[in-house]
């Protein structure tokens, strides 16, 4: 396996909406931010790969115009997942792997203030049996919330505490849609009140990856991914057990999280509830730091939010505030799919 | 800066699936008021049914009839229902494991309040008036006081209906307002005043038209705004034979490709005003306004001589 880094990572602020930009001229700006910390061009990148839906934006193909800001032409290698960009990230770290790249600039964004993205998301469920019902992210959230309380796993005081806890942590992140002190509010679908609900804005990101020597020359900590893997369960969600995640434990195994603590997780749970779950999969104890972004319940930019993760555990690795990281992110309804990384700094590294 | 534009903008997709003999059993069953399930190898029984086991991916054919009535797993109360769901007064959403299944089906309860609902509590299916085949065949699941009795054992069924349904149409409605950004706002604008409006790349000058905002070579931000055209050249072209719906134009007519003075990119327009086997590479165009339209209807020849093949190579 080849050693490979994230060594720059950029992100917008986090807005309800962002009537004024365009998706590419949104996306803009953190592109140029990763390609100056690392100084590399376009040129210099040897594969490029995005994470975003058509479904958004409400028009096909709309990936097609964010290429633009990547500077596309003369001809790029190029790729993209029409879901999270944390899935393009693995995609371009597979890509280094086959030895085909050393670097690679990993895109993703999300602008959700077009369209009602609670109705947006029912697309995304089996055609047959359940989007004819429309339920909305919230209601198959709630259930899954539902199912928790009653197992004995958490309690709604509990839910808030999570969602609070977030907020506050994430008064240190600039970046941040929302934090400080939020009120718990009113339910929108009972058990889950607007609090433990994210909210629901535009906003993108972008990393850099790169192997061995040259994460070394483009980054003076590099946050090497010394693991990482994906799951997904079963689309029908009365055959799954809501209160466990089998895949992203089975994940998390693969990708090494077990072999030694972590002190840093950063976990992509869009609702309180489904902090819960990911705490059980991966065993996470109180001694770990979890979300010290504020995590998605302060920014929840759709097909980036994921993304985010990996980056924002990357970039308290650069910065020195952690060893060994946790990073997850998650897609499809109530933790459907599963992505898990451990990034971990220079030091630790046998 | 220009006042940014919106607009609505409706997506509608009503999708003609086709359903395989599991599905079409299962859907079928709904319309009869009956409810299949599938056995799996190792004896569970799923509802609703699925063609591949979740586990092993063994093929499943085998059908069972449960019951109507059965036990809530989880439920979730919706105190604003949304466009398009079953019920339009507030309901729950529950999984519903129905007595002689294993697993649970989502659907929708009509009860008076959260109150009302617990996990655990019996339901039983509202059947629609009309029925079609469709996972709504099920009104809903009402509370149902019960208990969980002789009919809870799954019976065979050979899945074969009169008329069975073989496809489903899923109708979908999305509602979004489109705004173009900042760029595209200000083509947009120009254009009202019949101009056409291009931005310049401050790194290798080239004019693009319509602008999107960033320089598909550099990959920066294209801010120059610079005045283009009207007139142009057609540096390419294509004769369309087909007659589009809803649109109100005699075939043949010919699409083409025309570099505005002034710009570095092709945009693309109708050509009117000449018979349509005598356009050609090199011919000089201008738009053609229509009254209360913000785009040129079309584009037709200035009388100009053509223009000179090296003038316009770059941009075929």
């Amino acid at each position: 396996m080849r050693d490979v880094a994230i060594v720059a990572f950029a992100q917008t602020d986090h807005l309800r909406r962002t009537d004024e930009l365009s998706e590419v001229e949104m996306l803009m700006p953190v592109l140029h931010e990763v390609l100056d910390a690392t100084g590399l061009r376009t040129s210099g990148i040897d594969f490029t790969c995005s994470g975003s839906s058509d479904y958004l934006a409400g028009r096909a193909f709309s990936f097609t115009m964010a290429l633009d800001g990547v500077g596309a032409h003369p001809p790029i290698s190029e790729s993209h997942v029409e879901m999270d960009g944390a899935w393009a990230l693995y995609e371009a770290w597979v890509k280094i792997q086959t030895g085909e790249a050393d670097t690679a600039l990993v895109y993703a964004y999300g602008k959700s203030s077009p369209g009602q993205v609670r109705d947006v998301l029912t697309r995304q469920l089996d055609p047959y049996y359940t989007a004819p019902l429309w339920p909305d992210s919230v209601a198959l959230a709630a259930l899954q919330a539902q199912a928790l309380i009653d197992a004995g796993d958490t309690d709604e005081s509990a839910l808030t505490a999570i969602a609070t806890r977030s907020r506050q942590a994430a008064s240190g992140n600039p970046h941040a849609q929302l934090s400080g002190d939020v009120p718990a509010g009113d339910y929108l679908v009972r058990p889950l009140r607007t609090g433990d609900c994210p909210p629901i804005g535009d906003g993108a990101a972008a990393v850099i990856l790169a192997a061995g020597d040259t994460a070394r020359a483009l980054c003076a900590r590099p946050a090497w991914i010394r693991g990482i893997d994906h799951r997904i369960e079963a689309h029908g969600l009365g055959v799954r057990e809501l209160t466990e995640s089998p895949s992203t434990r089975l994940a998390a195994e693969r990708a090494g999280v077990f072999e030694r603590p972590v002190d840093t997780a950063e976990l992509h749970a869009p609702f309180s509830s489904q902090e819960v779950v990911l705490r059980k999969a991966l065993g996470l104890g109180d001694e770990v730091s979890v979300n010290p972004s504020g995590g998605a319940l302060a920014a929840n930019p759709l097909m980036a939010a994921g993304l985010i993760r990996l980056g924002e555990a990357a970039a308290r690795i650069h910065r020195g505030e952690s060893e060994r990281a946790v990073a997850h992110a998650t897609s499809g309804p109530c933790l459907q799919q599963n992505l898990v990384a451990v990034l971990e700094g220079e030091s630790t590294h046998a | 800066m220009p006042d940014i534009l919106s607009a609505p903008l409706v997506v509608e997709f009503p999708f003609t699936r086709s359903l395989g003999p599991v599905q079409s059993a299962f859907l079928t069953g709904l319309r009869e008021r009956t409810v299949l399930g599938v056995r799996t190898g190792d004896g569970k029984v799923l509802v609703p049914p699925v063609e591949y086991d979740p586990v092993t991916a063994e093929e499943l054919h085998e059908l069972v009839e449960v019951a109507a009535t059965g036990t809530v797993t989880t439920w979730a109360w919706n105190p604003h229902p949304r466009r398009d769901q079953p019920l339009d007064t507030p309901f729950a959403w529950v999984l519903v494991r129905l007595d002689g299944a294993d697993t649970a089906l989502l659907h929708v309860l009509d009860a008076s309040g959260p109150e009302a609902v617990s996990t655990g509590m019996r339901v039983r299916v509202r059947w629609a008036q009309d029925r079609t085949g469709v996972i709504t065949d099920i009104a809903c699941f009402e509370p149902y006081g019960s208990e969980p009795g002789e009919s809870g054992e799954p019976a065979p069924h050979d899945g074969e209906f009169t008329e069975p349904v073989t496809g489903i149409v899923t109708p979908a409605r999305l509602d979004y307002t489109y705004t173009p950004g900042r760029a595209q706002s200000s083509y947009l604008e120009a254009l009202e005043d019949r101009r056409v409006v291009g931005e310049r790349c401050p790194s290798c000058r080239k004019v693009y038209v319509p602008p999107r905002g960033a320089c598909p070579t550099c990959g920066v931000a294209t801010d120059e705004r610079v005045e283009v055209g009207p007139r142009g050249t057609v540096t390419t072209y294509c004769v369309v034979n087909i007659k589009a719906k809803n649109l109100d134009i005699e075939v043949p007519y010919v699409y083409a490709h025309i570099a505005l003075d002034g710009a570095d990119l092709a945009l693309h327009a109708r050509i009117g005003g000449i018979p349509y086997d005598q356009v050609r590479m090199g011919l000089r165009v201008e738009p053609v306004w229509t009254e209360g339209s913000r785009h040129p209807d079309h584009y037709r020849p200035t009388g100009e001589p053509d223009a000179d093949y090296d003038a316009y190579k770059e941009l075929v």
